[in-house]
């Protein structure tokens, strides 16, 4: 698979979502509360990518696809893309830079708190994404690191419910998107460690035992 | 009555020179004006109504805000799902009864309900618990005019507000995000209160559907979810009510729900509001403004445990 076919076209499809708030605060298009609209609406495709994110090793396992696996990184870097943009907002249309008031916003408030949490964990994430550091972590640690995007996820899905008045129906759909991603990993573990019990004791040493036991 | 008038003036002083010019064109307009009067009640202007010292001088909030961004779960919990789908309410034969603790009981039809007093238009702030707020220019009558036909008895100390619920056209009654019908309450002095409204119109015009036709609540110095929309029944009592709200949450949203800009939300700060239309937030003001005014009301009470 020629990669360089697939890859500038999903970058710029990456950029729609911006391209959308900030045609739409051109044209007024927003409603009533554009700031409102474009705030929440970076969070939620902060989210969406998270999810897009975590969907690809599924997909490549299910499909066979191994380059979809290289797509990962541009995706991710898009979910910590929105992010920013939406930490932006908030930063600087709810709270205008007012640093104290930031300050005493994330200690007071459970969901500004879990927000800021979750993307300071992405910010080793981002910095991480590139060659160079996998190198110099080795695999295995970086692989660690990168892990924390699951607790990524399930803190954007809280940060989510926590901001929301009454219904909670979209956060809700959320939770279980990102439960039935992160219960797949946990299925696949559970499967690998059957395997590897089952090839390291059940079978040999099971007959060994037999064997062991008839010659008594 | 003779009534005098100097005889030099021609026609086309009196019709603009531009009409006179197009008499067919006015003939015609004329009838369609003379037909319109004959539409029922509920497609003509209610406007332009009283102008009141009680109005606010700001700038109102443009129309289209005003009926584009709504909080009416009935019809959907988006800002923008109330304008999307109220349309289906069924607003007439509408009917409100009055009972409790009053002297005479009464069910009283829309039609008399607007005849009840004369309309005034009340240009007030709204301020949304959830951080925005709106300048409305409302049509309607005092709460006080409404009781008043009922005579309330000594012993009614509160006033509950209770809405309207047709599952038939509100697609938001399917599901529980709250407990329906919904519920709001007053004590009674703050219903008597001036600024209380019923409001059957806004912007000149009858109440559209979104806004809470065709009779709402409007009480400018509590958070908008204080002012229930389409109101069936109205209960005077000596309990407090459990309004909808402080069933949904008690630990976030207390009986008296006054705007209180040192009285956070739980989970978010009330100091601050953004104004639609504004880019800048604003200053959140004590009782939305209107301290001077409904301030006595709670004299001597600690509005941080009283919330």
């Amino acid at each position: 698979m020629n990669l360089s076919l697939i890859k500038p076209p999903l970058f710029i499809a990456c950029l729609a979502p911006l391209a959308y708030y900030a045609w739409g605060v051109q044209a007024d298009t927003l409603g009533a509360n554009p700031i409102e609209a474009v705030t929440r609406g970076l969070g939620t495709w902060a989210l969406n990518f998270l999810l897009i994110t975590l969907t690809v090793t599924p997909l490549r396992k299910y499909s066979g696809w191994a380059w979809l696996g290289r797509l990962r990184r541009m995706l991710g870097l898009f979910v910590f893309f929105y992010a920013a943009l939406h930490l932006t907002t908030y930063l600087w249309f709810d709270q205008f830079f007012d640093w104290p008031a930031i300050a005493k916003d994330i200690l007071k408030r459970p969901f500004i708190t879990v927000g800021m949490i979750s993307f300071a964990l992405l910010v080793p994430l981002a910095a991480t994404s590139n060659a160079f550091a996998i190198r110099k972590l080795g695999g295995r640690r970086w692989q660690e690191l990168h892990r924390s995007v699951y607790l990524i996820g399930l803190l954007a899905v809280l940060h989510y419910s926590w901001m929301v008045k009454a219904d909670l129906s979209k956060p809700l759909i959320y939770a279980l998107l990102v439960g039935i991603l992160l219960g797949l990993r946990v299925w696949w573990r559970v499967q690998e460690r059957n395997r590897q019990l089952a090839g390291a004791y059940s079978t040999k040493p099971l007959r060994r035992v037999i064997s062991i036991a008839a010659r008594k | 009555m003779l009534i005098l008038r100097p005889d030099d003036i021609a026609p086309s002083d009196i019709t603009p020179r531009s009409l006179f010019d197009r008499r067919r064109e006015f003939l015609r307009l004329s009838a369609g004006a003379a037909l319109a009067g004959m539409l029922p009640a509920a497609q003509a202007k209610l406007g332009p109504g009283r102008p009141s010292v009680l109005s606010s001088t700001e700038p109102p909030t443009p129309l289209k805000h005003v009926t584009g961004y709504n909080n009416y779960y009935e019809f959907g919990t988006d800002k923008e799902d109330p304008a999307r789908t109220a349309h289906a309410l069924r607003v007439r034969p509408w009917t409100l009864s009055i009972e409790g603790l009053v002297k005479q009981p009464k069910t009283l039809g829309i039609e008399d309900i607007l005849k009840l007093a004369p309309l005034e238009e009340r240009i007030y702030r709204l301020r949304c618990v959830e951080g925005w707020s709106m300048v409305i220019p409302w049509l309607g009558f005092p709460v006080s005019s409404l009781l008043k036909q009922v005579e309330p008895l000594g012993s009614a100390k509160y006033v509950e507000f209770i809405t309207a619920v047709q599952p038939e056209t509100m697609p938001g009654v399917r599901s529980r995000v709250l407990d329906w019908p919904y519920v709001e309450g007053l004590r009674l002095d703050e219903a008597m209160h001036p600024l209380a409204i019923i409001a059957v119109g806004l912007y000149g015009d009858v109440l559209p559907n979104q806004n809470g036709a065709p009779l709402r609540l409007v009480v400018p110095w509590k958070y908008g979810f204080k002012s229930g929309k389409s109101i069936v029944r109205i209960r005077l009592t000596d309990k407090e009510p459990l309004t909808s709200w402080m069933k949904s949450a008690p630990r976030e949203y207390g009986f008296y729900s006054n705007v209180n800009p040192e009285v956070d939300h739980p989970r978010w700060s009330q100091a601050s509001e953004r104004r639609i239309g504004e880019f800048s937030k604003r200053k959140t003001l004590m009782f939305n403004g209107y301290a001077e005014q409904v301030g006595q009301l709670y004299s001597g009470m600690d509005l941080r445990k009283q919330f």
